[in-house]
């Protein structure tokens, strides 16, 4: 007797080896047909254009920039006043330009947080929190077989083979040719480390306009796969790393702050999780520090000393007004117009002034500078004026500063997720 | 007027096989001269009492042959030439068939019953011949009817309700027929006859009842009434009502709770004293709820629904119905395992078993190893092999933890009992390591009862094992496809298994030859073992045993090319071990072809091989070999483009295989090694593509194509177009509309059929991968002329979107071709996105996800939609 339609017999196996044979063939085709589809995606797609408000017309580097760019040295750190025209060029045609338009372009690429005045709401819920590591952030550029990174100013700091895309001449069997791919980081000269803070693009990939949260999760599952992580060998020569980034609660706070890490900490970093990669200044990431996390908790003058009193850096505009580097500009002064003309200073000249105390106010929330005291044109490796919040952030440092305790408080305990608390629209 | 029939229709049932003949010649012209005169001629004849019972049967089966076909296209002819006859004479026919129910002979009776049903099939569900039900109702209502046409008028009730869906009865219809039904159960009243049929035709009957169980007193009649009728004196009374039970239990099982005990008691003296038959129904109405129960907790485990709302009725009768399945453990009949797929009272019961303990899990163990324990080690060989199906069959469903230690303590007795005297205790024995294998053994697993310790000992009893009689070396085979399964390895750590695998290849390779049996079984289970050897071999460390391999594979196959042919069954057994080695074959190729160092050893061979495979395909002149089929598209892909040596050759087979759509499944993978080829040999395949796409178009329009098929012909579309792109242009006026047209299907299916919306989604995959290979074969020098197709594919896009049955696969799909569409057509598509801005929703929803390969493909597609947005 023969069992029931439905029934198999213990005794019997379930699945038939050519049954299994069909399937593994079908799930082989699959994943080729899923290959050389993406294969084709990525061939021929123009690579994207860097800025999220870049039109569509790229002015391609012409021969005579780059022969006359050629010969300037590469690590003097010097800025030629004259502002060049805005370039709309991707990083591949940037990685391109030479000297001065490399530098005026890439120094323009960066994300750069905002000084930590107050603390943002929800804090826990929307930000990641982890200790920055002591060193110059730069941009990291891996194309053509080489890789270069770039200082906030655009200026080079090393020319080297390493082993993330296209990164030196080795056969990458993981991607076309012409791929690249461009790292945010922080070089920390005691490991010769470079610890990489954001991925902004990966193998042609824009992470531009992804949010942190999902531009961290790629960094995460695709730096090590590259071979970044490994130890520098001939066609490695830095290591790259990544830094543990944590969610802003208590303990990914105390983590951040107080934990030991294998990078001296300069302070640390805070990102709103869906914000997305914002070149220049922005309020969507934020830095703060303190004595115990930063050697660098208040600002040191070219000898390396605390001044006594508060120094700020401004650019000088073409009304004489003293502004900051925010967009738009801070006015924090301006100069008289016999000064001007006596010094021969430039609109776009950074100038260094010193500030009173007594003179600074607090108006509604917004700081006030009032007497500005000129010491000296700045050091010409600058590429920009400080921040307003760069500003505040000092002068509150040196009065009344926000503490590792006030963020702390700010963050409600631990609550496990489906507690109804989070729902509850807290401040704003 | 009908045509006198008689006597052809008796001449058609002659000895003499020339009048047979003539008179089947005869019927066929008849038949195709005059269809409403041949049908109404037939019904007459069945009608007419004083005809001979052997010519109405005949009449009432060419009659019910000419309403069905089992093909859907004949049938569907004959449905259409069914509704075409004259109403006058559709209704004469029905007339005299209604009428047949009331005949003294039996026959007549009985066909009549099924050109009733078939006849219904076609005509209820349009709402017509709607007195049918009513003329029948009333056989059973009305005093002087005779227990023959009672017993007809259910019969014909019963195959009614088998021929047509629940939606197409009204609910006082359904009502009506469940009282009928179970009026005609009522013993004082009914014949055992009648009886019977009602049981029958409630069996039927029980899809429409829903709402009848709904409704408690309704339902509780209902059971009520099988319950009592389950005891009837005669058995075959007693086996249909249980029957009906098992089909209750599944369809009804939230229902159950208030007549469980009643059940138990009622399967329980089924299952320990009735006939065979009657017992087995008791036992799978336990398997049924079994099922319903996995299922439960399946769903509510996949939708985290939290605590599983189901009844729990085997966690309380599992005190009463484990001993309930021992007990059928010891009455196995002798040499059941000499028989394939035999089913009795233990196979049924340790199949049970083994439900429960899925159900269950941990708890059925301190319930059966009592039982395992005291059995074990008795004289009587059914005793210890009853204690060894018990453990082998509780090994799915428990913890591992709970199971590992006694596996552990029990490894050694059951690996001595491998020499056991009898026969049946082995093969289970080797069963139950297979299970053992299969469930507790994974070299990635802390609980793992295979160790460096004890494998040496395991291997040594397999292996001398595998040479016992043949069912218990396909057992050992078994045991052995598991016990690799469980080493499969990544690629860089050693595999413990390595050093072993040399001789399990040997003991694999002898024990295909065997020739002391005449099942295939043995032989299949052998190299099928090879093939999860090969896939989980660590092929770092077998690479050249694989090669060794290879090159015996080849050879076998080669002798199969010089076996003496006299018969279709030397033609079969040919074929049947040409598939097998093709399927080692494949499995060999797919293995090497993964690692760059070993790839290099299908080169050197790949010409063998694929002289090997064409002369296989060679052996047969009709249809392609499934198995070589597999194994070409296999060799493409390794091969690369080299395969374009071959492809000449190859050509005819792949063609046929094409046009083989009766046997969908070697379309199919002849379908799918279209994509291989196109992988392999980019635009090189061009020369074929005419033949190709022709008879993949033809496949497309033919309705006999079974469903299945038709998605693997999309995304091939799609390989084709990537691989020779702007050539695929005098394609399209061919595939857009088929592309569109099977969009709009998609849309027709039914969301509530399980197998409908998985079909839905490979269509609907299969449509978004042709216009991806189409967008991105053009995307150079084309794509314009896919803008006219580009808002057409948004909508339907759109729609896909918005159906939330979709799956991730088709979700990954459709945001492809979504940025395909953008990265092709560039700025033209601005517009186009910005009216259809679903994109933003849908993007952002993929970019949260957890499946990586989602989330990049959205991060790709965003970018492209990013680019023509700012441009």
């Amino acid at each position: 007797m023969p069992p029931p339609e439905v029934r198999r017999s213990i005794k019997r196996s379930a699945v038939s080896d050519q049954q299994r044979r069909r399937e593994l063939a079908l799930l082989r085709q699959t994943q080729q047909r899923s290959d050389s589809q993406n294969r084709a995606r990525r061939l021929a797609s123009s690579v994207f254009t860097l800025s999220s408000s870049s039109s569509s017309d790229l002015i391609l580097p012409d021969k005579d920039i780059l022969t006359r760019a050629a010969d300037s040295e590469e690590h003097e750190a010097h800025l030629d006043e004259s502002v060049a025209p805005a370039r709309e060029l991707n990083v591949v045609q940037a990685s391109k330009l030479k000297g001065r338009e490399a530098r005026q372009w890439f120094a323009r690429q960066l994300m750069l947080p905002e000084w930590m005045i107050d603390i943002p709401p929800k804090l826990d819920r929307d930000w990641y929190v982890f200790a920055r590591p002591a060193g110059n952030r730069c941009f990291v550029v891996s194309s053509n077989g080489t890789t270069i990174s770039r200082l906030r100013n655009g200026s080079v700091l090393h020319h080297f083979p390493s082993s993330l895309p296209n990164g030196s001449r080795t056969r990458d069997s993981s991607g076309p040719a012409s791929s690249y791919c461009v790292l945010d980081c922080i070089f920390h000269e005691p490991d010769q480390t470079y610890y990489v803070i954001d991925m902004v693009c990966w193998r042609d990939y824009s992470l531009y306009d992804c949010t942190a949260e999902f531009r961290f999760f790629w960094l995460n599952s695709k730096l090590a796969e590259s071979g970044a992580c490994n130890s520098p060998s001939t066609y490695h020569r830095y290591r790259f790393s990544v830094v543990p980034i944590y969610d802003c609660n208590q303990a990914g706070l105390h983590a951040a702050y107080s934990t030991s890490m294998p990078y001296t900490k300069d302070g640390v970093l805070f990102f709103n999780k869906h914000a997305h990669y914002q070149t220049g200044n922005t309020p969507l990431a934020l830095v703060w520090k303190d004595n115990y996390c930063s050697q660098y908790f208040l600002d040191t003058d070219s000898q390396g000393l605390v001044p006594t009193q508060q120094q700020v850096v401004l650019e000088m505009q073409e009304d004489g007004k003293l502004t900051t580097s925010d967009d738009p500009p801070v006015v924090f002064g301006s100069l008289e117009v016999d000064f001007i003309q006596k010094s021969e200073f430039r609109a776009g000249n950074l100038l260094r002034f010193a500030i009173k105390d007594e003179s600074v106010r607090v108006v509604d929330g917004k700081l006030e500078l009032g007497d500005l005291q000129f010491i000296s044109k700045s050091n010409r490796a600058r590429a920009f004026a400080d921040s307003y919040s760069k500003v505040f952030f000092q002068y509150a440092a040196r009065h009344s500063p926000l503490k590792i305790e006030d963020i702390a408080a700010s963050i409600l305990p631990n609550l496990p997720d489906d507690s109804p608390i989070v729902d509850v629209e807290m401040g704003s | 007027m009908a045509m006198e029939i008689t006597q052809v229709l008796l001449a058609a049932q002659s000895a003499d096989g020339q009048i047979r003949t003539v008179a089947e010649e005869n019927l066929k012209q008849f038949q195709q001269q005059n269809p409403p005169l041949f049908i109404h001629s037939l019904s007459t004849e069945l009608s007419n009492e004083q005809k001979p019972p052997e010519s109405r049967r005949l009449a009432g089966i060419i009659l019910k042959n000419s309403l069905d076909a089992k093909d859907a296209v004949c049938r569907e002819e004959l449905t259409q030439r069914w509704v075409s006859v004259d109403l006058s004479i559709k209704s004469q026919v029905k007339e005299s068939l209604v009428q047949t129910l009331g005949s003294l002979v039996p026959e007549a009776r009985h066909t009549s019953c099924q050109v009733i049903a078939k006849i219904a099939s076609i005509e209820i569900p349009r709402r017509e011949w709607q007195e049918l039900i009513v003329k029948l109702l009333n056989n059973m209502t009305q005093p002087d009817s005779s227990a023959p046409l009672k017993q007809a008028t259910l019969e014909a009730l019963g195959y009614v309700c088998e021929e047509i869906s629940p939606e197409d009865l009204e609910q006082e219809q359904v009502n009506a027929v469940l009282t009928a039904v179970v009026q005609g159960m009522n013993q004082i009243e009914n014949n055992s006859e009648v009886r019977l049929a009602a049981v029958k035709a409630l069996y039927n009957a029980l899809d429409f009842a829903q709402a009848n169980f709904e409704n408690e007193t309704e339902r509780s009649f209902i059971m009520k009434v099988v319950c009592e009728i389950a005891m009837a004196k005669e058995p075959e009374i007693r086996q249909a009502t249980l029957e009906c039970l098992v089909s209750i239990a599944s369809t009804y099982y939230g229902y159950l709770e208030p007549y469980m005990q009643t059940l138990f008691t009622l399967t329980a003296n089924a299952v320990r004293g009735d006939e065979e038959p009657v017992a087995l129904q008791a036992i799978e109405f336990w398997s049924s709820i079994c099922d319903e129960e996995i299922h439960i907790q399946e769903e509510s485990e996949q939708y985290d629904t939290g605590n599983s709302p189901h009844s729990n009725f085997i966690n309380q009768a599992l005190p009463m119905l484990v001993p309930l399945m021992l007990e059928t453990l010891v009455k196995q009949e002798e040499d059941q395992d000499q028989e394939d797929g035999v089913w009795n009272l233990s196979m049924a019961g340790g199949t049970c078993l083994g439900l429960i303990a899925r159900t269950v899990g941990d708890a059925i163990v301190p319930l059966v190893m009592p039982f395992v324990e005291s059995n074990i080690t008795k004289g009587d060989w059914r005793c210890r092999e009853g204690a060894t199906f018990a453990f082998g069959s509780i090994l799915e469903g428990p913890s591992i933890e709970e199971l590992a230690p006694l596996v552990h303590s029990g490894l050694e007795f059951l690996l001595n009992v491998m020499k056991d005297q009898n026969s049946h205790v082995k093969d289970t024995t080797a069963w139950t390591l297979g299970r053992i294998f299969e469930f507790l053994h994974s070299a990635s697993s802390e609980y793992s009862v295979l160790t460096a310790a004890t494998l040496p000992r395991v291997m040594s009893v397999l292996l001398e094992s595998i040479r016992d009689v043949p069912n218990v070396a396909e057992k050992v085979c078994g045991a052995l496809y598991f016990l690799v399964q469980g080493y499969e390895s990544g690629d860089c750590s050693s595999s413990i298994l390595t050093p072993y695998l040399g001789d399990i290849v040997t003991a694999l390779l002898s024990t295909a030859d065997r020739v002391d049996t005449s099942n295939p079984r043995l032989r299949s289970s052998a190299y099928e073992t090879l093939n999860e050897l090969v896939r989980c071999s660590n092929l770092r460390e077998t690479s050249n045993m694989v090669m060794q391999l290879l090159m015996e594979i080849m050879n076998r196959l080669g002798k199969t090319l010089e076996l003496w042919i006299v018969s279709s069954d030397d033609r079969e057994k040919q074929s049947d071990l040409q598939a097998l080695l093709c399927g080692v074959l494949q499995v060999i190729i797919q293995k090497l072809s993964n690692s760059d160092e070993t790839s290099s050893i299908i080169n050197q061979y790949a010409d063998q091989m694929m002289v090997l495979f064409l002369q296989v395909f060679s052996c047969r002149s009709s249809t392609v070999h499934e198995e070589a089929m597999l194994a070409v598209g296999a060799l493409a892909y390794a091969t690369g483009p080299q395969f374009v040596k071959y492809i000449q050759e190859f050509y005819k087979y792949l063609e046929m295989g094409l046009q083989n759509f009766e046997e969908y499944q070697v379309c199919s993978i002849s379908v799918g090694v279209v994509g291989d080829i196109c992988r392999a040999l980019d635009d090189k395949i061009l020369p074929y593509c005419d033949g190709i796409m022709s008879q993949l178009l033809k496949n497309l329009s033919d309705p006999v194509l079974h469903r299945s098929v038709k998605p693997p012909i999309f995304s091939s579309f799609g390989d084709i177009a990537l691989a020779i792109g702007e050539h695929f242009e005098k394609y399209i006026p061919y595939v857009i509309p088929m592309l569109q047209g099977a969009a709009d299907h998609c849309s027709e299916l039914s969301p509530n059929d399980d197998d409908m919306q998985e079909y839905g989604n490979q269509l609907r995959r299969g449509i978004f991968e042709a216009y991806s290979g189409i967008l991105q074969g053009f995307k150079s020098s084309k794509a314009a002329l896919m803008l006219p197709h580009a808002n057409p594919l948004l909508k339907f896009i759109e729609t896909v979107v918005s159906d939330k049955y979709r799956d991730e696969e088709v979700t990954k799909a459709a945001v492809a071709v979504l940025g395909d569409l953008a990265d092709a057509l560039g700025p033209n598509t601005k517009v186009l996105l910005k009216d259809h801005s679903f994109h933003v929703d849908l993007l952002g929803e993929c970019i949260q996800s957890d499946n990586d390969q989602l989330k990049e493909t959205a991060v790709w597609t965003q970018g492209m939609i990013h680019r023509v947005l700012v441009s």
